[in-house]
């Protein structure tokens, strides 16, 4: 069990590392920085609900800049690695994390870094939209306003940007006074992403972001997916393997609080080095 | 049959029965109301009633009714009739019965004039001569009549200066007395009391006194001006004498068109909303009762609201769900259903003999053994009230907690805001609209309730509003008057039942309107955030 954990552990690292080949020219500046292209380090992560371990150890490097997709049947552990990334669960009564997951090098669990500024960091897109029952402007000014922008300009400008950074502008930008809560359910979800943008995350983390959403609503929140990873690192869990195809650089499989395999999409989809990976990919089960 | 059971129409017929028996019930209540209520306001003809005695006199009908009698089979019933004659002061009745058959005519003479004085109540009768000041007295009933509707402007005019100095002049110069005789009292208590003080004292009370001769003087040659009486024939023996200055309104009702009839009720309107009660309550204005009763609404809500949110965030928000939560939340339920009177109990023994009692002791020694906050005030009453109607605010607001979708706070939280700005930013606007409706149904609760206030400030007849142009302006330790006890009191204690009893069904309707307004205000209010908070179009 340990052993195979090492093993998991050390295949993640070279898969990451062998993707960089591969990455785009945008990443190029961050990594002449920071000297890698690690943005999110995840190392032997435990996650229990009470008694019940959830998590058997995740070992995870997830490439600045780029989206990865987490993939696996319900129950598996995804939300719960996701969620585990800006410390949501602590929000869960008896519940506990083992390991360490480090943003950009830096330990999430620092007790000289608040957890709101982790979150701050870190922005996060829900399963379910969920809009604040004020106006669009409020929406996306919201995280902006409560971190201390004052300037009603400011705000304007920062509202338009990001509305325009989702495809959003055009559609609102006649009632921004208007109720959130008028808009269908694709606007609602990219105005979710607009207003996570607009704090200024490094890292953005998608829990099945499109699972409510129709055929076309779902490409365009696909198609902000693939324009954003340019200027973020996006995590996606998804149950959805065409989107994760699409959308996705990295694809990790998880099954039963187990990271099975991680590495390039491609390389999951058309040549996945586990047999549990072929299964779930062919539709054997899941 | 069993076709029709099955369509489920009995359950649509028993919902629609007991929905039209409570509309019934309520719209029965309310025109009763209503119909009692704004006869209050119009005229009523005045019948000359000449009896088979050779009494003489003008009365107003009011109601008849057949006299209950057994002995007798026959076919004829006879009836009574109870009418106002007014005239108190000659023989002591307002209101009597008098028997049909003992009627030998009735005449509907045009002349006859309804007086409203100051006191004594309405005077029925006609007009024979009007004397004032030293000028040579008009006779003759038309130009009597027409020489006192002259008159009229001039005799409220000046009684109106007389109430300004007697109201605002001289009360501010009995209160700075008092405030003298305090800081001296004060002074002496704490042992500072030097000769010093004590002379300025002597020479300001000196002033003062001076001031108070010359409003007193003002007051007797105004009242000088206003000398002068009318004298109205009741009948042939009967006449009397009215002073001018007693003079509220003078009117001939039997003369009346439509119009007159309409300003006559727009005035009487004005006069009970605006003006101060007379005759022991039984006429003239509520203004005062209004006045009380929105302020102690106004300052329990600003009492229960926050602290009835707050306790509802801290139980929904903070608390860790437990049995110790749920007994909190169950004891919360059921203090809504504590008889109000017992609230009473509490506030007169904690807040008015503790905590009022506390105050005078610490702020106000001097004006001891007079209490200031130790008795019954506005405040008291208004936080026994807020006491009584937290509950209410709490379970409504823990409901909107509950109905706002976790989501919200979770989005917030992902924001990187701390769970306070997350629930003072994003939950507490979307839970306003559940927090004004339960400061609706505790606004109506509070200003309906009589019993609790009757013991922590509520009196007959306040002396003063609690809030007047001295200093500081608003007295929250002052008893108020209030339109739930207004009726009460008009209703059942007072001297003159038949005479007050228009007055109870007036004022229930204001109470009522007052209610219904507060609640539209708090309505619109929150049917406007839900607008701006919903995603429905209407």
């Amino acid at each position: 069990m340990n052993k195979d954990k090492t093993e998991t552990k050390d295949r993640a690292i070279n898969i990451s590392i062998k993707a960089k080949p591969s990455s785009q020219e945008s990443s190029k500046n961050a990594e002449s920085s920071n000297g890698n292209n690690v943005a999110v380090n995840i190392r032997n992560v435990m996650f229990y609900y009470g008694d019940n371990l959830a998590l058997k150890g995740i070992d995870m490097a997830i490439a600045r800049h780029k989206a990865t997709a987490l993939i696996g049947p319900s129950g598996c552990g995804k939300s719960t690695l996701l969620r585990c990334i800006n410390r949501m669960n602590d929000l869960v009564d008896g519940c506990r994390m083992e390991g360490a997951i480090e943003i950009e090098g830096r330990n999430i669990n620092d007790p000289n870094w608040a957890v709101n500024e982790l979150r701050k960091t870190i922005g996060m897109v829900f399963q379910k939209s969920n809009p604040f029952p004020k106006s669009i402007w409020e929406n996306v000014a919201y995280g902006p306003q409560i971190h201390g922008v004052k300037n009603k300009t400011e705000l304007d400008n920062l509202v338009e940007e990001k509305l325009k950074d989702v495809a959003l502008w055009d559609e609102v930008k006649d009632r921004l006074d208007s109720s959130a809560l008028r808009l269908s359910g694709g606007q609602q979800q990219r105005l979710c992403i607009a207003r996570a943008l607009a704090v200024d995350p490094e890292v953005i983390l998608m829990d099945e972001p499109c699972s409510a959403l129709d055929p076309i609503a779902t490409t365009r929140i696909e198609e902000l997916v693939v324009s954003l990873k340019e200027r973020y690192t996006i995590l996606i869990v998804t149950h959805n393997m065409q989107q994760a195809a699409r959308v996705a650089d990295d694809t990790g499989f998880m099954l039963m609080g187990e990271l099975i395999e991680c590495g390039p999409t491609d390389y999951i989809f058309t040549n996945p080095s586990q047999k549990q990976t072929e299964d779930y990919i062919t539709g054997k089960f899941g | 049959m069993k076709a029709v059971w099955d369509r489920g129409d009995f359950f649509i017929w028993l919902t629609g029965a007991a929905l039209a028996l409570s509309l019934i019930m309520v719209t029965g209540l309310l025109g009763i109301v209503l119909k009692n209520g704004l006869g209050y306001f119009l005229p009523e003809k005045v019948y000359q009633y000449n009896l088979n005695d050779g009494r003489s006199l003008f009365v107003q009908e009011k109601e008849t009714e057949a006299i209950p009698d057994s002995s007798k089979k026959s076919s004829e019933e006879r009836l009574r009739i109870k009418v106002k004659k007014g005239n108190r002061d000659i023989d002591g009745t307002d209101y009597i019965w008098i028997d049909k058959d003992s009627i030998k005519s009735k005449k509907d003479i045009l002349t006859v004039v309804v007086i409203e004085r100051l006191e004594w109540g309405n005077f029925h009768g006609q007009v024979q001569e009007v004397n004032f000041g030293d000028k040579s007295p008009v006779v003759g009933e038309e130009k009597a009549w027409s020489y006192l509707n002259e008159l009229m402007p001039f005799i409220l005019g000046k009684r109106k200066e007389i109430h300004e100095i007697e109201k605002s002049d001289i009360g501010k110069i009995s209160h700075k007395i008092e405030s003298i005789r305090l800081h001296l009292k004060k002074l002496k208590l704490n042992k500072n009391l030097t000769k010093k003080d004590q002379d300025e004292a002597d020479k300001s009370l000196v002033e003062l006194r001076l001031k108070n001769d010359k409003f007193e003087e003002d007051l007797t040659s105004l009242r000088e001006q206003l000398k002068g009486y009318v004298l109205v024939k009741v009948s042939d023996k009967v006449e009397q004498k009215i002073q001018l200055s007693q003079l509220v309104r003078v009117y001939r009702p039997n003369t009346f068109g439509f119009l007159d009839q309409m300003l006559f009720s727009l005035s009487k309107a004005r006069e009970f909303i605006f003006d101060d009660p007379r005759e022991s309550n039984t006429e003239g204005g509520v203004f005062p009762a209004i006045f009380g009763t929105v302020m102690m609404v106004v300052v329990m809500s600003l009492f229960a609201a926050p602290l009835g949110v707050l306790a509802a965030f801290y139980l929904r928000e903070y608390a860790k769900p437990g049995p110790f939560v749920s007994i909190v939340r169950i004891a919360v339920n059921n203090l809504a259903g504590v008889p109000s009177i017992v609230f009473g109990v509490f506030g007169v023994g904690f807040f008015i003999y503790i905590l009022g009692g506390s105050i005078d002791q610490l702020f106000f020694p001097e004006r001891l053994p007079t209490p200031t906050f130790g008795t019954g005030g506005i405040l008291w009453a208004s936080l026994t009230l807020a006491l009584l109607t937290v509950p209410v605010v709490i379970v409504s607001t823990e409901e909107g907690l509950a109905a706002v979708p976790p989501g919200i706070r979770e989005a917030s939280l992902a924001l990187g805001c701390t769970k306070a700005e997350t629930i003072f930013k994003a939950v507490f606007p979307a839970v306003m609209p559940s927090i004004l409706t339960g400061l609706i149904l505790a606004m109506a609760r509070a200003a309906g309730e009589v019993a609790p206030l009757m013991i922590t400030g509520v009196v007959k007849i306040a002396p003063s509003l609690p809030v007047d142009a001295v200093w500081p302006l608003v007295h929250l330790e002052r008893k108020f008057m209030h339109l739930g006890f207004h009726i009460y009191d008009v209703g059942f204690q007072s001297p003159n039942v038949d005479a007050s009893r228009p007055m109870v069904f007036t004022t229930t309707l204001l109470l009522i309107g007052i209610v219904i307004l507060l609640n539209i205000v708090a309505v619109v209010m929150r049917n406007r955030l839900r607008k701006k908070l919903s995603a429905g179009g209407f």
